[in-house]
């Protein structure tokens, strides 16, 4: 028998052991409908397979995680059900955010406008008609109180897409937490924190390269010493398959921007194992389902060996790759918007074949507008329907060993090391995307697709074939345009109550503190968000010293 | 037809989204037509400023983020101000149904929403441009 089967096993099972004190499985015992139980995990019959296996799969929770990075994975816990929501004001989204957990969701996920996600406060003029459209609008510290009222903070994890002015925001949910009385110590959550893909893909940059990535190194060596539970950064491929790319530009391009900063962390001093294990990542699930699957669990395999044998991490957890999925955006489609729900139901179901670790269902009527509070209800029970009815969930990595599934896993990750070996001759990520190169790539795979689509050698269904006579679409969501007056009413309180010597005070250290590249940012934002400068102010500062970037 | 059509491209606003019109731009070129993308964040002045710079014939407005009925009209007045209001102004994204109408109301010609084939876009233009130089 194979030694190191043997002892991987033996691993396994004792790590099961652990995991089953804390969260118990879910059923004893599991069964099917026709009474046969279920086994926790289906390994190889035949022993000859046992040497391949140890080395290309593995038991889950072990390297290298081509099974999943937990060993029991939704044995004991279903993966966290995350829906992001967000528009209007602090009021609506924190009323919807209730309501969501109400229901039955187990983290809050936050979407911000896009005058706070790029650094504008309300009454800016860049604002003008963007107020709370996309997401919530945040000026001050007050929106952020309202935003979070009576939502638990030392129980409930937040994940905010928030980039560019991630220290900002982070730095206003910490205040709120010290409000509630929960120190940061305890608050566990997510900031999106990717620039590289923002440059890429979506469009939300604020600043240069250069000092964005230190503002993102200064957030990680704030959290390894004072907020050691939260996630210091998602790294996303959602926005470059949306963008156009393709399954494996979509893993090979986040990985390499995750190395971007890896390397970026090593360089201001920062060691491996005190920051990659907060590394977060976050994916995509589009329609091929057998593609997505291998694309998860390649991007596992990869992520593992390059942190393990090119960056020499000792902790095992930096060897893992947790991600968030969330079903594809571009996918839906406005014609028969219903047929969308079937599509997010076959999408979330690779992200949790693939082993995700928390999820977003799309509702059917995001290709029209926002979605109503029912559309966001089917697909928060799509979710629940895949966990609690399907099965799925009930062993570990089922289609392991699948000679289609595992090719197409060894097919995908050698295509995705491509991918990494061109970019690393280019000189890494910041390099290439500063070229375009990835912009170009995915600009191109999106072209052909569109091409393929209207040649009708790609259908999608209801749109460019099966198509009816169009119906109209009753019951979007709208958003109230008196909101974007009433916000710039409220943020002119604000600005008239503060104490504006403490404000003008706390602005002038912030800019000191920017032009001294040495200085780590967050403890001056932090004092900048309690006295209730805004997010633009904050911003305002700092582009004035860090200039703002124009495109590639 | 003398010379190609001149197509400006154009994103309002502060949205980020720019697939769409990315891949207008690279169709209206297959075309033969000579496309100008404005890039991110453009204002409204910014927009017909260019429009009139680069002598354009369509002007082809695109936004996802929900800001369409307070943007386009800001590019139409800002068209006006400077006498270009002839240039026609096309537009797409995540549009709903019931703001076509104000939105066409205020100057805009055409919207197209999503799943127009981008031979849709390219014809419209092409008889447009074709149709008010006869």
């Amino acid at each position: 028998m194979s030694e190191h089967f043997t002892e991987q096993k033996k691993i396994w099972e004792q790590q099961s052991e652990k995991v089953k004190e804390r969260f118990p499985e879910r059923k004893d015992p599991f069964t099917n409908l026709s009474g046969i139980p279920i086994e926790p995990l289906y390994v190889p019959q035949n022993e000859s397979n046992y040497d391949d296996y140890a080395e290309k799969l593995g038991f889950p929770g072990q390297y290298p995680f081509t099974r999943g990075i937990q060993p029991t994975m939704y044995r004991n816990r279903f993966w966290t059900m995350r829906q992001y929501a967000g528009f209007g004001s602090a009021k609506e989204t924190n009323e919807r955010f209730r309501y969501l957990l109400d229901q039955g969701q187990t983290g809050l996920s936050v979407a911000f406008d896009l005058p706070t996600q790029i650094g504008y406060d309300s009454d800016d003029s860049m604002a003008e008609g963007e107020v709370g459209k996309v997401g919530v609008a945040i000026d001050s510290l007050e929106d952020m109180e309202i935003l979070l009222d009576q939502i638990p903070l030392d129980k409930v994890s937040t994940s905010m897409t928030i980039n560019a002015p991630a220290s900002v925001l982070l730095c206003m949910y910490i205040a709120v937490a010290e409000k509630q009385g929960v120190p940061k110590e305890k608050i566990t959550g997510t900031i999106q924190n990717d620039i590289l893909k923002e440059y890429i893909a979506r469009g939300t940059y604020i600043y240069p390269p250069k000092p964005s990535m230190r503002l993102i190194t200064n957030i990680f060596e704030y959290c390894r010493d004072n907020v050691p539970k939260f996630n210091t950064i998602s790294i996303s491929g959602y926005h470059i398959r949306e963008a156009g790319s393709t399954a494996v530009q979509e893993a090979a391009f986040t990985i390499a921007d995750g190395l971007a900063y890896v390397d970026a962390a090593l360089e201001s001093g920062l060691e491996i194992d005190e920051f990659a294990p907060r590394l977060a990542f976050f994916f995509n699930a589009h329609n091929n389902f057998f593609e997505e699957v291998a694309k998860f669990r390649a991007a596992r395999r990869v992520w593992a060996d390059l942190m393990k044998n090119k960056y020499k991490a000792q902790n095992e957890k930096s060897w893992r790759l947790r991600f968030h999925t969330q079903t594809g955006g571009s996918t839906l489609t406005a014609q028969q918007p219903d047929n969308n729900i079937v599509r997010v139901a076959l999408q979330a179901l690779s992200a949790v074949m693939g082993g995700t670790q928390s999820l977003h269902t799309n509702s059917r009527d995001e290709a029209l507008a926002l979605p109503t509070e029912e559309s966001a209800r089917i697909a928060l029970r799509t979710q629940q329907i895949i966990a609690h009815e399907s099965g799925v969930a009930d062993t570990v990595d089922p289609l392991a060993g699948s000679y289609y599934v595992e090719q197409m896993t060894d097919e995908v990750e050698k295509q995705i090391r491509e991918y990494l070996d061109k970019i690393e001759d280019m000189g890494g990520a910041v390099q290439a995307v500063e070229e375009g190169y990835m912009q170009r790539e995915i600009h191109q795979a999106a072209y052909e697709a569109q091409k393929r689509i209207e040649s009708k050698e790609d259908i999608i269904v209801g749109m460019n074939e099966f198509t009816t006579d169009e119906e109209t679409h009753a019951d979007l969501l709208k958003v109230d345009e008196k909101l974007e007056q009433e916000q710039i009413e409220r943020l002119g309180e604000i600005r008239a109550n503060r104490d504006q010597q403490l404000v003008d005070e706390r602005l002038r250290d912030l800019k000191e503190a920017a032009e001294d590249p040495n200085e780590n940012l967050m403890p001056h934002i932090l004092a900048c968000v309690k006295a209730y400068v805004t997010v633009g102010e904050i911003c305002h500062t700092m582009r004035d010293v860090f200039g703002e970037y124009t495109g590639a | 037809m003398n010379r190609k059509i001149r197509v400006l491209v154009a994103k309002p606003g502060l949205d980020g989204h720019d697939r769409g019109a990315l891949v207008i731009a690279q169709t209206l070129r297959d075309r033969g037509m000579e496309v100008i993308y404005t890039g991110l964040r453009q204002s409204a002045a910014q927009i017909a400023q260019t429009a009139i710079q680069e002598d354009v014939d369509v002007i082809g407005l695109s936004s996802l983020s929900g800001a369409h009925k307070s943007l386009f009209p800001k590019v139409m007045e800002e068209l006006r101000k400077r006498e270009a209001e002839d240039i026609p102004v096309i537009g797409g994204g995540v549009i709903p149904e019931e703001d076509i109408q104000f939105l066409l109301d205020h100057g805009i010609q055409r919207i197209f929403t999503p799943g127009t084939p981008m031979t849709a876009v390219a014809d419209f233009i092409e008889e447009k441009v074709q149709g008010d130089s006869v």
